[in-house]
């Protein structure tokens, strides 16, 4: 146990953690047309979760990543025996990755991390006034 | 000497302080399922610290949660329309409390001064 939280420890971690959230929906995004032969080789979302971490003596609740889980979605199955990778039904399976709802998740993300670089530029902003006193 | 000197405006300022903090968490834990947003009423924790609370306690006492518009399926009570709406009230509630006091300063230092 260091120092108490300060308001910059609570911003940094949260904005950490959404940008884990952000590269979660891009692995999805980049992996979204990845083709297997097999259903459990198929690439399955991940999703970054969060939880709380209060810290008792200054009272501040910050935001840690407590795992990033692999969705439960079932793969996609397609016939298609040209294709190279197709296993000996002719079936390909595809990834279960919905574009749209990761573009939204993306976005989510970077509202939250606006909103806590604006949250945390006004606090400092007060703070330096503080010092001043002006 | 310093509560004689600036009155009810240091406690509001250490409370405005807290209430920051306290609506920054909120702000940060938007996407954390099952985190019940909290605040400070300000009005209570201030006539809590004036008689006699102490800053920690009197805050404590007078949070409370946050009752949601609409209630989410993960838990979450996190609304960032209010969340910003109460942390822009509070930084600016805070300015006013810091201006009082560098008047109060100011007087004080022209009145040493002999101007």
């Amino acid at each position: 146990m260091g120092a108490p939280m300060t308001l910059f420890d609570l911003a940094q971690r949260g904005m950490s953690a959404q940008l884990v959230r952000m590269n979660a929906a891009a692995s999805n995004l980049a992996n979204a047309s990845t083709v297997s032969s097999s259903e459990n080789g198929t690439y399955r979302p991940i999703r970054a979760v969060f939880a709380e971490e209060l810290d008792n003596r200054s009272g501040l609740a910050s935001v840690n990543v407590r795992s990033v889980v692999r969705e439960n979605t079932a793969a996609i199955k397609e016939h298609n025996p040209d294709h190279p990778l197709a296993d000996g039904n002719g079936d390909i399976w595809k990834t279960p990755v919905d574009e749209n709802a990761e573009m939204v998740e993306m976005l989510e993300s970077a509202r939250q991390y606006q909103n806590l670089v604006e949250a945390l530029s006004t606090a400092k902003q007060l703070m330096l006034d503080t010092m001043r006193l002006k | 000497m310093s509560e004689s000197l600036f009155g009810i405006h240091a406690a509001a300022l250490e409370l405005r302080s807290q209430r920051m903090g306290m609506i920054t968490s909120n702000i940060a834990n938007a996407a954390t399922p099952g985190y019940r947003a909290r605040d400070i009423d300000f009005s209570a924790a201030l006539n809590a610290r004036m008689n006699g609370m102490s800053a920690d306690k009197a805050s404590d006492a007078a949070s409370l949660y946050r009752v949601p518009v609409m209630p989410t399926l993960d838990g979450n009570t996190v609304e960032l329309p209010t969340e910003q709406v109460a942390f822009s009230e509070n930084a600016v509630g805070y300015s006013a409390t810091l201006s009082f006091i560098s008047g109060r300063v100011n007087t004080i230092t022209r009145a040493l001064k002999g101007e």
